[in-house]
Order: C-alpha cells, then sequence, then structure tokens
C-alpha cells in the first residue's frame, strides 16, 4: 500500500545549528507511529515542516504523493491532514463546541459568511464529536476556564472535523496525569482504528509510546538513529544510550514492567 | 553647494532634539509596553519649565543649568504620572494604559495654559552661542554646531547606560520578559518608575534644548508626536542606534523637502516611512517583534451570545425614545443626538477591529475623514447630488481601508498600530497640504444634504436609521462565522491557521469592512455640519475613538456604543468651561483607574455581584 505521508531528506537548520538533518520515513494508512527522541531532538522542528508551520532547509514532504514541502500550513490541512500542538491554542474568548464549530466552518468553507449566526451553524456535527471525545457535558462553558486535559480532548475533536486521512500530534499527553494520559492515547488509538486515520505523534512518555505505538522512529540530534517495533526500540543499543546513557529520562523499572508485555498492555 | 551643506547642517541639528524625545519614547515602550501618547506632553512641559528657568538663571551657565534641571523637573513629572496614574492600571488589559496617557495629555494642556499662558513664548538664544559661521559662505549658527556635536555623545551615553550597565541589564531582561525579572527578585514597580523618569527625563531635555530654535507653545505636544512614532517606527522599536538614524534622516529630508517642495514636507516623512517599511518591516535596525506576553494579561474575553429577548426589548424602547426625541422639540437636543449616533458608529467600527480581531488602529480617524472629505469633494468639485456623494463616501473611505489595511497586516501588535497611525497622517497632510484641492486648512464648506433631508429633524431621522442601522449590522457581523473567525485569529493565530482559516485575508476584510462602516459616519458627518476640516482625521480624532472604545469596555460587545455616547454627552457639558480639558483629563484618568474593564465591563461585574450576593 501507498504512503499517507512520505519524508525524503527532510532537513532544518537555524543559522549553524542542525536542528533535523536528513530524516526519512513513511507514514502507512492507518499506522500509529510514534516520533521519539529526548528534549531538544528536533521533534517539533519536524512536525513543524511536515505542517508548514516552517521551511525546510532541504528535503521533500508528499502528501498521498502530492508535494507539500513548505506549503501554508492552512492549506495541508485543507488536505486532510490535522494536527494538535504540543501547547494547546484554542479560541479563549470561545466556548467549547464553538471552538469545534470554528473549525467545522472553516471545513465547510464559509468563514467569510455573514449572513447566518456561527453558534447555529452544524451545532449537530459539533456535538458529536465532543460526544466523540467524551466530553459533551461541557460544550456550553467557556474554553478559558477548561481543565488542561479537557483542552487536549477539545484539541483532539477539532483536529477531527475535516475527516482527516492524518492527524500530527504534537505530545498529546504533556501535562496530564499519568491515568489521562493512558486514556486519552486509548481513546485517540479507537477513533483513528474505527476511522482508518493514520497518525504521526511525538511523546515523552514512554508507557503512551509502548502501549500504543505500532512502530517507533527516535530521533537524536536531528537524526533518525533507529526504527521499529517497541521491543525493537527497547533492546537497541544506541537509544538505550541515548536515553539512559543520560539516565534520566526513563528508568530500568519502565523497561521490565513492559519487557514482560510485548504488544502494549495497558497497566495503570 | 554650500547651501545644500548649510540645510545638511540645519537639519542634523534637528535631529538633536528629534532623537532626544523618541529615544525616551522607545525605552518607555520597550520595558513597560506603554504607548505613552503623554510623551509629546513632557516635551512641551520640558520647553515650558526651561522657558521659565531661563529667565531666572543668567549667563551660558545658568542656561545649559537650566537646561539639565527641565530635564530633570519634568522626569520627576513623569514619576508623579507613573506612580499615580499607570501604577493602578498595569494590570489592566493590554494598550489600555494608553487611554490613561490620553487623561495625562488633557490634563497637562490645561495646566500649562494655566501656567504660562496661551501667548507662544519665544526661546533666548544660547549664550555665548548666539553667533554664526560661515560656512562656504553660508551662515550656519553656533548653537547649530553645539547640538550636532553633542548629540553623538548622548547617544553614546545612553547605549552604554544600556548596553553596559547593570541598570541596562535589567532594562534590557525586562524588554524581553518582565515575569523572569520579576521573578528574579527585580522589583519591577521600581525599574517602571525608573525607566518612566528616564524616558520623561529624555523629552524634558529634548523640549528644553530646541528652545533657542523653536519657543515652546501649547500645540508642541500633538506636532512632535507623529514625528517620534516615525523615529521610532522607522528606526525600529527600542533601538537607539536606529532612533538616531531615523531622527537625522526625518530632519535632514524636513529641512529640503521645505526648501525644495513646500508644499509636501509632511506629507515626506510618512512616505518615507511606508517605503522603509515595506522593505524591513521592523525597522532598519528593529527586529521582529516576540510575542512577549505570557498568558493574557488580565481576565480573557467571555464568550459573546446574541443578545437576549429582554435585551432587545429595552434596546427597542430606547431606540423608539430616541425616534420620539424630535417631538421635545428641542433643536439643541436633536444636533446633540446626531452628533453622538455619528460618533457611535464610528466608535462600534473600530470596535469591531479593536475589541473583536485584537487589531489596535491608532489612525481610524483615516477613513472617517475619508468618507467626509469624497463626500465633500464630490458635492464642491463635481456638484454631485448630496445622495450620489453619501453613497460613494463608503466607497472612498472603504478603497483607504483596502490600502492601507493590506500595507498596515504585514506587521503585528504596535508595530501595527504605528503604521496605522503614520499612513493615518499620510492621509492627514494630503488634505491639510493640498490646498488647490481640498482646500487646506480652510476645509470645504457648504455641503449641505438634498431638500427632502434638509430639516434638522428629518437629518436626525436618517442619521438614526442609518447610523443605528450600521451597529446593528456590526453587531450582526460579531455573531456571523466572519466575526468568530475574526475573533479566532486574535486568539490563536497558530490554531486558526492550522484548521484552515486565512487569518490575513479575515483580518483585511474586517480592517475594510471597519473602514467602510466609518466612512459611512464621515459621510453623515459632513452633511449634519455642512463643512469639513482636516482636523477629522488628524490624530486626536483617531484617539478619541480609542478613548471611547477602551472606556467603554473593548471587550464586552456595546463597549464603543456605550463609550461614544458617554464621552459626547460628557464632552457636551464640559466644554462650557474655560479649563475643561483638566476637567475631561482627570475625568478620563479616574474612569480608567475605577474602571479598568471600562464602563460596560464595570458595570457587568457590578451587577453579577449584586445578583451573586442576593441568591
Amino acid at each position: 500500500m501507498s504512503a499517507v505521508l512520505e519524508v525524503v531528506g527532510l532537513s532544518k537548520s537555524f543559522g549553524g545549528i542542525h536542528a533535523v538533518s536528513n530524516v526519512d520515513f513513511c507514514v502507512a494508512p492507518g499506522e500509529l507511529l510514534a516520533l521519539i527522541g529526548p528534549n531538544g531532538a528536533g521533534k517539533t522542528t519536524c512536525f513543524n515542516m511536515l505542517m508548514g508551520q516552517l521551511k525546510p532547509t532541504k528535503g521533500d514532504v508528499f502528501l498521498k504523493g502530492e508535494r507539500i514541502t513548505g506549503m501554508l500550513p492552512r492549506k495541508v490541512w485543507r488536505r486532510g491532514v490535522g494536527r494538535t500542538f504540543q501547547i494547546t491554542g484554542t479560541y479563549q474568548s470561545m466556548t467549547v463546541i464553538e471552538n469545534v464549530q470554528m473549525a467545522l466552518i472553516s471545513h465547510h468553507k464559509r468563514v467569510f459568511s455573514i449572513t447566518s449566526y456561527a453558534t447555529r451553524l452544524y451545532e449537530k456535527q459539533a456535538m458529536e464529536l465532543l460526544e466523540l471525545v467524551g466530553m459533551p457535558e461541557q460544550a456550553q462553558r467557556a474554553c478559558a476556564i477548561l481543565a488542561y486535559g479537557d483542552l487536549k480532548r477539545l484539541e483532539l475533536a477539532i483536529a477531527l472535523c475535516h475527516e482527516p486521512s492524518l492527524l500530527l500530534m504534537d505530545e498529546p499527553t504533556a501535562g496530564m496525569a499519568p491515568s489521562e494520559r493512558i486514556a486519552l492515547m486509548q481513546l485517540t488509538a479507537d477513533i483513528v482504528a474505527q476511522r482508518g486515520i493514520s497518525v504521526l505523534f511525538t511523546e515523552h512518555d514512554m508507557d503512551v509510546v509502548f502501549a500504543h505505538a505500532q512502530r517507533i522512529m527516535v530521533l537524536n540530534r536531528g537524526e533518525l538513529i533507529a526504527e521499529g517495533s517497541a521491543q525493537m526500540i527497547r533492546n537497541n543499543r544506541m537509544v538505550q544510550e541515548v536515553y539512559l546513557g543520560g539516565g534520566s529520562l526513563f528508568e530500568d523499572q519502565t523497561l521490565d514492567e513492559h519487557a514482560g508485555a510485548p504488544g502494549g498492555d495497558q497497566h495503570a | 553647494m554650500g547651501l545644500f551643506i548649510a540645510q545638511l547642517l540645519t537639519g542634523l541639528a534637528n535631529a538633536a532634539t528629534l532623537f532626544l524625545v523618541a529615544s525616551g519614547l522607545s525605552l518607555i515602550f520597550g520595558v513597560t509596553r506603554i504607548v505613552n501618547f503623554a510623551h509629546g506632553s513632557f516635551y512641551m512641559l520640558g520647553a515650558f519649565v526651561g522657558y521659565s528657568l531661563m529667565q531666572v538663571l543668567p549667563g551660558a551657565i545658568g542656561f545649559w543649568a537650566s537646561v539639565l534641571l527641565s530635564g530633570l523637573i519634568v522626569g520627576l513629572i513623569g514619576v508623579v504620572v507613573e506612580m499615580l496614574v499607570l501604577r493602578p492600571v498595569y494590570k489592566a488589559p493590554e494598550l489600555f494604559q494608553l487611554v490613561a496617557t490620553f487623561g495625562v495629555i488633557l490634563v497637562i494642556q490645561d495646566l500649562a495654559l494655566m501656567i504660562w499662558g496661551a501667548e507662544d513664548l519665544l526661546g533666548p538664544r544660547a549664550p555665548g552661542l548666539k553667533g554664526v559661521v560661515r560656512i562656504m559662505g553660508e551662515p550656519v549658527p553656533l548653537y547649530d554646531l553645539a547640538l550636532i556635536a553633542m548629540t553623538p555623545f548622548v547617544l553614546f551615553a545612553l547605549w552604554y547606560l544600556i548596553a553596559r550597565t547593570r541598570l541596562g541589564v535589567l532594562v534590557r531582561a525586562a524588554t524581553q520578559d518582565r515575569e523572569m525579572v520579576a521573578a528574579l527578585g527585580v522589583n519591577q514597580a521600581w525599574l517602571f518608575t525608573g525607566v518612566f523618569f528616564l524616558g520623561a527625563a529624555l523629552a524634558g531635555l529634548g523640549g528644553a534644548i530646541q528652545l533657542p530654535k523653536g519657543g515652546a507653545d501649547l500645540l508642541m505636544d500633538f506636532n512632535i508626536l507623529a514625528a517620534i512614532f516615525v523615529v521610532v517606527v522607522i528606526g525600529g522599536m527600542g533601538s537607539l542606534p536606529g532612533a538616531y538614524i531615523a531622527a537625522v534622516l526625518i530632519s535632514v529630508l524636513n529641512v529640503f523637502g521645505v526648501s525644495y517642495l513646500p508644499q509636501s514636507t509632511l506629507v515626506l516623512m510618512f512616505v518615507v516611512m511606508a517605503v522603509v517599511l515595506t522593505i524591513r518591516p521592523y525597522g532598519l535596525l528593529g527586529r521582529e517583534e516576540v510575542a512577549g506576553e505570557h498568558g493574557q494579561v488580565g481576565e480573557p474575553d467571555r464568550p459573546i451570545k446574541p443578545a437576549g429577548v429582554r435585551a432587545r426589548v429595552i434596546v427597542g424602547i430606547g431606540l423608539l425614545l430616541l425616534l420620539a426625541l424630535p417631538m421635545a422639540d428641542s433643536h439643541f437636543l436633536v444636533i446633540l443626538a446626531t452628533d453622538i449616533i455619528i460618533f457611535a458608529l464610528f466608535a462600534a467600527s473600530l470596535h469591531f477591529l479593536l475589541g473583536l480581531g485584537g487589531l489596535v488602529s491608532f489612525g481610524h480617524a483615516a477613513f472617517f475623514g475619508a468618507g467626509a472629505y469624497v463626500a465633500a469633494l464630490l458635492v464642491s468639485h463635481a456638484n454631485a447630488p448630496m445622495e450620489l456623494a453619501f453613497l460613494l463616501a463608503p466607497v472612498g473611505a472603504g478603497m483607504a481601508a483596502l490600502i492601507i489595511g493590506w500595507l498596515c497586516l504585514r506587521l503585528t501588535g504596535v508595530y501595527f498600530a504605528m503604521l496605522t497611525l503614520a499612513l493615518a497622517q499620510l492621509l492627514w497632510s494630503l488634505v491639510f497640504q493640498w490646498d488647490e484641492f481640498t482646500g487646506g486648512d480652510d476645509g470645504l464648506v457648504n455641503i449641505w444634504p438634498a431638500k427632502w433631508l434638509s430639516e434638522a429633524n428629518s437629518y436626525f431621522y436618517f442619521t438614526a436609521i442609518v447610523g443605528v442601522g450600521g451597529i446593528i449590522l456590526l453587531r450582526h457581523m460579531a455573531h456571523s462565522p466572519f466575526g468568530f473567525a475574526l475573533r479566532a485569529a486574535r486568539d490563536s493565530q497558530r490554531q486558526a491557521e492550522a484548521t484552515g482559516i486565512d487569518t490575513k485575508r479575515v483580518q483585511w476584510m474586517a480592517f475594510t469592512v471597519a473602514g467602510v462602516l466609518a466612512g459611512v459616519a464621515g459621510g453623515l458627518f459632513v452633511f449634519s455640519k455642512g463643512s469639513v476640516f482636516p482636523n477629522e482625521l488628524e490624530i486626536a480624532k483617531s484617539f478619541d475613538g480609542l478613548i471611547v472604545v477602551f472606556l467603554g469596555g473593548v471587550k464586552t460587545l456595546s463597549g464603543g456604543v456605550v463609550g461614544a455616547a458617554s464621552l459626547e454627552l460628557v464632552k457636551d457639558y464640559l466644554t462650557r468651561f474655560e479649563y475643561w480639558r483638566l476637567a475631561l483629563g482627570l475625568l478620563i484618568i479616574f474612569v480608567v483607574i475605577v474602571a479598568p474593564t471600562g464602563i460596560v465591563g464595570s458595570l457587568r461585574s457590578l451587577l453579577e455581584r449584586v445578583r451573586g450576593s442576593s441568591t
């Protein structure tokens, strides 16, 4: 099957610093692919180049065969890519449902309409999406007073508005409690499996990564150093060095627990 | 050649003042994020205080001591302003403080009038530097040479202060991240006060030092304001060398302009600015403004809702009362109500841009004026019937907004604001200096409505229908997808772009819509007064709009309209007194301090508190 997303030789340098160099990978249809790496490895830079927030210095990005390198984020979005951000950027002055409605309005190309009331447009679809992510009771609450975990779920609902074929999720569970993380990722996994959406996500929480990613890529200092299943990544020498050599990011214990459960069972 | 050099030297000498004042403005903005509209007033005070001191202190030593003392005194006045007026409102929404500084302008204007009188004062010449030297046959005042020689030292001293001292490190750190500096244990309040002292003192020095060349008068404050904004923007916000280069550029240009293109000196300055910003959007030596805000200042906006039944009924009754107004048989009331509606429409159009779009335009009067002038020009030059002229007024204003909006929206934040101000001034200077076409300072007169509207009452009805219609249209748009997209672009441009919204285009259209409706207000205005003068598109008019929007409440939909009505009523009453500016200024400062969320916002909070305690 042909890839949903194909990345060829992607590079970005800021002045003399090579933030990302020569990264190649593909995302297969329906795949949950994790991009991990220590802080500053270039994950977010990579993401920003995929959706056009940054222009790559070199290399190309193809979406379903079409070259989208350096294309504006809104145009990439129109081609069926949804994105959630590391730091959420929802519309603070709107209610939860209005946030979703805004994306739906954009999807239906009615941004410049002045004849209708925005709050009455696509109300049903927006409500369905909120039910999907499990927050229908919060629909009328102001976004500004939402808990962080709820904002992340709201972002997911927004990202699903235009029935994307690919979701880019930058640290979808950052800043959440451990139990929430697993729950949110499980929710995401269920939704995308049901809809056949491919997901590329970055994550620091190895529990989440090993539990849900079907394939894992490891980025270090801007270069891909390993790629494969959870088992392979765990046993990879270079990866161990990157993570364990510094000895801080994830602990042996986590490894042991997971080692007994290949395929990624959930545990609290 | 001699003349050329002499003119060059005059320009360089003039740059001294401009640089001093502009660097103060830049410094204050950099650290406190306050656009200090009162900076021109500090400059004016420097001139007046210096004048008085020079009367008392004799000789060359007395002269220079007076200059320095003026700086010191004005610096202290700046401290008083900062502590009394600005400290209470640092927590208010961004840019709210500029309303307070506008109140300060009014207060200082009247205080200066009380103390020094309305006569222009001729500055004394500097003892020991009264003569001229001949350079290639052309006379060049010695004082000019002294100024030219002095400025680089001032620049160096300031640069040293900012780049090499501990205070400078704090100032630079605060420019980048105020919260962090506060977290490191620096007393932010005193840092701000210190910077205000320095900034105001520089303005005061600038005012005193130009006395031998320009004297002191009551128009100095507004006259220099546009120029220093231009200098700061051309040079690059926060860059001292940039401010110096820009000050020289503008001053030299001005001197040459006066001799070779006397009809377009004012226009020239803004054309240069537009060109510079087109090539380098952040000024000659400026850097892109990094959104330094960490979290929102103040409460976030609340979700908006279309008015409920009760609100609609109340507004409906209000409108019926308005329409019944002519029955009171008071010519005065009808005229006042007409003025209020026109101003309210103007304010509502600015509020649409500012409140919903977060686009702070400092030059919205340009479109009000454009509408008024397009109608007036059509009537006086083409003999157009009133109906046609009135219809074309918003078209003209909309075209101006389309162009100005396109240019300005390439920038963001305060750069955007400054560029709108400069382009509005460009339009103003065109109108002001193009005598043959626009009548210049004498304006255009005899622009009366068609026969069927010639009665004050019928024109009032016309205004009420068009004006209220316009306001309702704007309100409706706020609830439409377009209005939502505008708020989306304000709340999170990144999110909006990542979900397919072309935010620049949305903002551009909003800018144009606001311009068109300001143009409608301008059209209504010119036929209600029968005349139009350049002051309808000058800075003060734009500031009036900003003040009412902020005073009414940026974060509430009805803020603009309520603010406009309140200010117009208060002004109507206060202008009967001699020192009305003082009273109005104090009133504005008072409202800013007690109601930092604006009139509507504060009333709403009050109402909620009352309700909350009763249940």
